[in-house]
Order: structure tokens, then sequence, then C-alpha cells
């Protein structure tokens, strides 16, 4: 198939180009040849091309791109932004007469879906508003064209108004109004002929009908699967007849739908209604991003370019997550330090050299026994991961259970446990940078800032080691 | 001799026939269209650059000669120009039209233009498609010129779905003086070919035309349906269908291929009834369709009378299409 999605074929434009903080020159130049031809080939007219391309190009250069984006996928979100605001409001309402009843007129090519889309709207009508419509079956040309109408009308339960095939459809159309007006019907629907825009005489029948009906909305019924041609039908109908709306047909077909853009670039009028079955009730309102993406084939990738933005975030959110752990004090870092304390020395002597260690209340339980040391390791390795980073957990039943792990008494187990928590309270102030209330027990003077500085490079060092554990565990998850 | 030498020398020689001329009034539209706009193309540019081939495929792509053929011929024609370090747009001119004229001889080479008879026994041609492509009024318009022709004929309404299309088909039958075979609406399509297919047999008609109805060829059942219409067929006429003709809407983008590929895959079709083509404006679409599809056009509708069901003749087509550009350049 020849068929090949815009994401598909950016992505081989950017393959062997690397990474970069942004989309440059060169990028644009590659992605716009292929978005060109995307769009193209997706049946959009060449002129509201050349026309988007450049708009692109000009969003495009120098636009900042998302981290966790490639290039390829930032220009194709530049690229379906540009699409979705180019194809309109979506779900534009019925134009309404301010007095019953409102008047509807269809035009459009032959074999377009006109006479099926007034059964899809009056149902609609019916459904929504409970309408009463009349349907004017002003197509006196194509053989049993007003059979159709009739059986659609049928099968929706709408009268039909008609005056066989001899009668001019002007006329047709006024004696229509006429009985509406008798009626009381709400709403108006004038089914008229296919025609080519280019078709004189016809159109002038059109031109009139519109000077009788005086409608308050004109749509023109488009197939979707119309090629470069659509603008010119577009246009010809709109310089004529000056349309308010359209509606796009057989889309449930594999099409992608270029025309939706040519003629909402052409025209400017809204797209107003989609037909996309064979059932009189699926007849949709239009949403322009649906489209876009139909039109590019890009549906898959914008899912993939959701995700990554939410994988963003997630990044951000895990990252702000681990500066917090940094900052916490839980019993992997309890260990860390024991570790360094060790490789310092024997305790007594290091508690000796900072003054006023000794008087601290926090650590005056802290005995410097080599062994409580191997003790409370022992304690710490009963724990499970989560225990070790969350303290919180340690209920009297997980505190039997490190008590059997370690081979300790729990009265030990639970004293560790508030020695550490002595210990928390203390370093969450110094990881804040915060020796307040501590003047005391660094001492004054130069050994007091001796003493600081020491605190200090073994914060650091900590910090340094807790980011590497955080490191390694995460590559070990991933 | 190629084609592009053929038209050439139609251009000197001898004077054009009515049928020629038929042609050139139906595609008036297309014709001025094309030659006109290859013509200002090349006039607009003073040198061949990017913005050159650029336009170039542009013009291609919306003239409708079909997205692939424009880039393809793009890139050839690229390749020449550097090769021979062109640098005047007249020059590439000649070799674009040549180019051009010649991928549609070479593409056609093979192709069978004509309908195709039984030899002896009804003949059936099965009509398939989109919605709304044409598929009844194509067949309204067959069966009054066959009639014309003085074949006996017979026409199956096998459109039971859509509201109004029996009637539609009753409705030519009555002008064409043809009978028509039907049955109420919603009946089973399949049973309908099958009771024509055995009055043919039995009133010995000439040709049967089956109208079916029009479907998008993704939708599975229906293409299933399709396939039963025409496995009947083939059960009570192991010789027919002759022909299956895909009715194609001229003014059709991309869609067209996607058609032809899976209306193909479900009922081998062997011809395409190009109808609207006098709305389109772009005769080129027929050169994307014998590039791209590779399925000859055998009928064209150029109008909305009952006799602009012309029988396609692609030499004739591509002299209308090209008329304007091959002799211009020699001026």
């Amino acid at each position: 198939m020849a068929f090949e999605g815009l994401s598909e074929r950016l992505q081989k434009a950017f393959s062997g180009l690397r990474r970069k903080g942004k989309v440059t020159e060169s990028d644009v130049r590659d992605s716009m040849r292929e978005i060109r031809l995307a769009l193209l080939e997706a049946d959009v007219n060449f002129g509201v091309v050349k026309e988007f391309v450049k708009n692109v190009r000009e969003k495009a250069v120098g636009a900042e791109v998302l981290e966790s984006l490639s290039p390829a996928q930032q220009i194709i979100k530049i690229v379906n932004d540009e699409l979705t605001a180019t194809m309109g409001e979506a779900a534009v309402p019925l134009n309404k007469s301010p007095h019953i009843p409102t008047i509807i007129m269809m035009v459009g090519l032959q074999g377009a879906g006109k006479t099926t889309t007034v059964g899809k709207l009056s149902k609609r009508l019916i459904q929504q508003e409970k309408a009463r419509p009349l349907l004017i079956a002003a197509d006196v040309y194509r053989p049993a064209a007003i059979d159709q109408l009739q059986v659609v009308g049928k099968s929706v339960g709408v009268p039909v108004f008609e005056m066989g095939t001899d009668t001019d459809p002007r006329e047709i159309v006024r004696q229509g109004l006429a009985q509406a007006a008798l009626q009381h019907n709400d709403y108006v629907i004038i089914d008229t002929a296919g025609r080519l825009q280019i078709d004189e005489k016809l159109m002038t029948e059109l031109a009139d009908i519109k000077e009788i009906a005086h409608p308050n909305e004109i749509l023109l019924v488009v197939d979707s699967m119309t090629g470069q041609a659509a603008t010119d039908v577009a246009k010809g109908f709109d310089e004529r007849l000056d349309i308010t709306g359209v509606v796009l047909t057989k889309l449930d077909g594999d099409t992608r739908g270029g025309a939706a853009l040519s003629i909402r670039k052409v025209t400017g009028k809204p797209i107003k209604f989609i037909g996309q079955g064979e059932k009189m009730d699926s007849l949709d309102v239009f949403y322009p991003d649906r489209m876009a993406n139909r039109i590019l084939g890009m549906g898959d990738m914008l899912t993939l370019i959701d995700k990554a933005q939410q994988n963003f975030d997630e990044k951000q959110a895990t990252e702000m997550a681990d500066k917090i752990k940094e900052n916490t004090f839980d019993f992997n870092d309890f260990l860390d330090q024991m570790a360094q304390v060790q490789n310092m020395g024997p305790m007594e002597d290091i508690m000796k050299m900072i003054p006023g260690m000794a008087n601290n209340p926090a650590l005056k339980n802290f005995k410097m026994d080599p062994k409580d040391i191997a003790h409370m390791k022992a304690i710490v390795y009963s724990m499970t991961p989560a225990e070790r980073e969350q303290p919180d957990l340690l209920n009297p039943s997980r505190r039997r259970r490190l008590a059997a792990g370690s081979g300790r008494p729990i009265v030990e187990v639970n004293r560790m446990i508030k020695q550490f928590n002595a210990s928390k309270k203390m370093m969450s102030q110094m990881y804040k940078g915060n020796f307040q209330g501590m003047e005391g027990l660094m001492g004054g003077g130069v050994k007091g800032r001796l003493g600081k500085m020491a605190m200090n490079s073994m914060i650091k060092k900590q910090k340094k080691n807790k980011k590497k554990r955080l490191k390694h565990a995460k590559n070990f998850k991933s | 001799m190629g084609l592009f030498d053929r038209i050439k020398k139609a251009f000197t020689g001898e004077p054009e026939t009515p049928e020629t001329e038929k042609y050139d009034a139906g595609l008036e539209k297309s014709r001025t269209t094309f030659s006109e706009r290859l013509n200002a193309l090349f006039a607009n540019f003073r040198t061949v650059d990017e913005d050159f081939f650029d336009d170039l495929e542009e013009m291609l792509i919306e003239a409708d000669v079909g997205f692939q053929t424009a880039v393809d011929l793009t890139d050839s024609l690229r390749e020449e120009v550097k090769l021979k370090n062109v640098k005047k747009p007249q020059e590439v001119a000649q070799v674009t039209v040549q180019k051009l004229v010649d991928l549609y001889g070479e593409a056609g080479e093979h192709e069978d233009n004509t309908l195709h008879y039984a030899e002896e026994g009804p003949t059936v041609f099965l009509f398939v498609g989109v919605n709304g492509a044409g598929k009844t009024t194509t067949v309204g318009k067959l069966a009054h010129q066959l009639k014309d022709e003085g074949k006996s004929v017979l026409l199956a309404a096998c459109d039971t779905f859509r509201a109004g299309a029996i009637e539609q088909l009753q409705e030519w039958g009555r002008r064409d003086g043809v009978p028509v075979v039907a049955k109420e609406a919603g009946s089973d399509p399949a049973s309908v070919v099958f009771d024509a297919v055995k009055q043919a047999k039995a009133d010995n008609v000439d040709v049967l035309l089956v109208d079916t109805a029009g479907r998008l060829q993704n939708k599975v059942n229906l293409m299933k349906e399709l396939d039963k219409i025409k496995r009947v067929i083939v059960r009570e006429l192991p010789e027919a269908p002759q022909e299956v003709l895909l009715v194609l809407d001229a003014t059709t983008g991309q869609n067209a291929l996607s058609q032809a590929k899976q209306f193909n895959e479900t009922t081998d079709i062997s011809g395409i009834v190009l109808t609207k083509l006098d709305g389109t404006g772009k005769g080129g679409i027929v050169l994307a369709i014998r590039n791209e599809l590779h399925v000859p056009v055998k009928l064209a509708g150029l109008g909305e009378g009952m006799d602009d069901l012309q029988v396609f003749d692609p030499t004739k087509f591509a002299y209308g299409l090209f008329k304007g550009l091959i002799d211009d350049p020699e001026k």
C-alpha cells in the first residue's frame, strides 16, 4: 500500500540525525518535504499544502524540543497542532431561524450522499430536538431520486413533499415551503439534484432556489474520498451560493480525507457533520483533532508523544522524590555513617577529638564498643530493603523478627531504633546546614570551626555515598 | 513507434476523426487545464532548481496524474537534469512531456481496453464500486447503447440495500426498453443474481448487466456479499462474468488505489469505468490509473446524457490530453 503515515515518513527523514536540543534548519528542510508529500498523498490540495507547510516551517524553526521528544516527534506535534487549528472549531451547531421553519438546503456533486445525509440529519433532529421536519424532493433529474427520498423519509418517519419529475424544482420548493408553513413544520430540508459546479444552468437553478427559500443553512455535501478536485468543487459552490457549512460523507471508508482540509481552507466554512456509515443514525459531529490524526495517519505517534510527555512528568516526579530521599535519613545512611565512623579509627578517640560531643544528649547512649557497631549492623542487615528506607514500618512484630534475625535481644533492637531516631533528627538538621543549637557541641573559636568543617565534610561524603547508592539501585531495577 | 511519436504525427498528419472530436469536447476542460498549467509552469521559471521540481511535482499531483507517478517522474527528471547539466526549463519541458507520454504508453503496452463478450450464451458484466460512484447510471447508459447496437439486454437489480436503488434501475429499464430482474428491497442480492442468470439463460439474452450496491472497500462483510454474488454467477455460467467493472468516480483521490486493490482481491476486476470525467478538469487521473493501478479503463462517462458513456480509447485520450503540449515547444 502506498499509504504511509507521516510518522513513518518523518522518522525515516530523521533516522541518522542525532538527538539535538533544538530543531535545526536542516531538520526542518528535510521534514517539510516529508510533510508536503504526506499531505499530498492524503489528497490535500496542493495549494493548501503549500501554505500549510509554510506556516509549519515558521513555527518549527527554533522550536524548543521538549525533553524526551525526538525532533521528529516534535515536528509531528507542531504539524498536528497546526492541522487541528486549521481544521477549525469542533461541533459547530446548525444555524437556526429565529422563527420556524429553519430551512436547510443540501447541495453537492452527484453521488456525494445528499439524500442519505438528509435522512440522517432528519433522524438526528427528531432524536435531539423532537423536531417535525418536512423534506422537499427537488431532484427531478436523476431517475428514482424522489423514490429514494421517500424511502428514506419513511424509514425515519418524516413526510416528503414531492411533485413528480415534471415540475421545475423552483416551483417544487415554493409549494413545499407553503405546505411547511401550513403544517407548522419546524425544519424544512431541501434535497437538490447532484450537479457539477461548472454546470451553469443547474447552478443558476440552485441560486434561484436559494433566492426563493432564503435557507438558514446551505450544506455542501462532499465525498471524503475526493482528491485534488475538492477545492474546485468547494470554491465553485461557495462562490455561487455562499454555503454555510460542509458535510463530509463516507468517512467510514479507508480514505485519509485530506479533502476536509482543502475545503476548510478554501471556503473557511465549518465542517458541521460527518457521515460514517450506512445506517440512518451514523451522522456525527465533526472533531478537528480526530480528522487531523486521520489525514496524517499519525494517531499512534501522537499517543506515543502523549506518553513521552507523561514519562517526562514522571521523570520529574521521580527526580523530586530522589531529592527528598537524598535529604532523608534512613537505616542505609545509618549503616553508612557507622561504616565511616569505623573507618576513622577507634570510636573513643574520635569522640575525644570532637569537643563537647560527649555532652550531646542524643548520643549519650551511643556506646563506643566496636562490637556494639557490629551488633547494630547485624540488626540493620536483618531488615528488608523497604524497612531500611522507611523506618516507620518497624512495628513490634517486625522488631521481634529483627531480634531473631540478628541474634540480639529485643531490648537491643529497640534501643538501636531509638538511637537511630535521635541520629536522624540531628542529621536532618545538619543536612539543611542548620547547626543551630549545636554551636556548643562544636565549641567556639578555631577548634569549633574546624569541628564544623569536619562535620560538613562527613555529611558531604555521606550524601555522595547515598547518591551513588540510589543510582545503583535504580540501575539495578531497570 | 512510441506513443509520443504517434501523437506527434497525428498533429502533422491526418485530419481528426469525429470520435476524436467528441473526446476533445468531453475533455475540453481537462485538456486546457493540464497543458496550460504545464506550459505556464515552464514559462514561470528561468532556472531549473529545487523549487522548479517542487512546483512541477505539485503541478503533476494537482493534475491528478497520481501521487506515485508524480514523485517518480520528478525524481527521474532530477537525475537526468543533473547528468546532462540542463539549465533552461524549456529544455526540461520537452523531456517532461516525452517522459510523461512514454510512461503512459509503456504502462499501457499490453493493455486491453475492449469489452469482452461471450462467444455463445449470455455475456455477464458485473458492476462494482463504492457508494455514489455512478454504477446504476453506468448500467443504464450502457444498456441503452447495447440496445442500440441491436443486442438484447437484461438488467439485474442487485442493489437491494440503498433506498430507491431498485426503482432507479427500473426507471432506466423503462427508458431503455430493457427488462429488469428485481426483488423487493432488502432481499439477498445473490438470489436476485441467481434469478437474473436463470432468466438470461432461458431467454437467451445477449448481455446481462448486474448492478450491485455501493460498498466501501474496507467493509469486510459487504465485500463477502460481493464475492457471493460473483460465485453464484460463476456457478451458473462458468465462463461468466466476462467483465467485472469497477466504477470509479474521476474526482476520487488516492483512495482510488485502495478501491482498485481491494475490489480486485474480492472480485478480480477486469476493467474500470471512469465516471464524471467531464467534471474533474484534470484528465490526469487516467494516467494515474494506468501507472499505478494497472487496470485498463474500458468505459468513460463524459456527461449526463444517455450517449455520454464512451468506450475508452487510450490513444485518443492521450491525444486530447497532451495536445497543447507536444506541438507547443516546436513553435
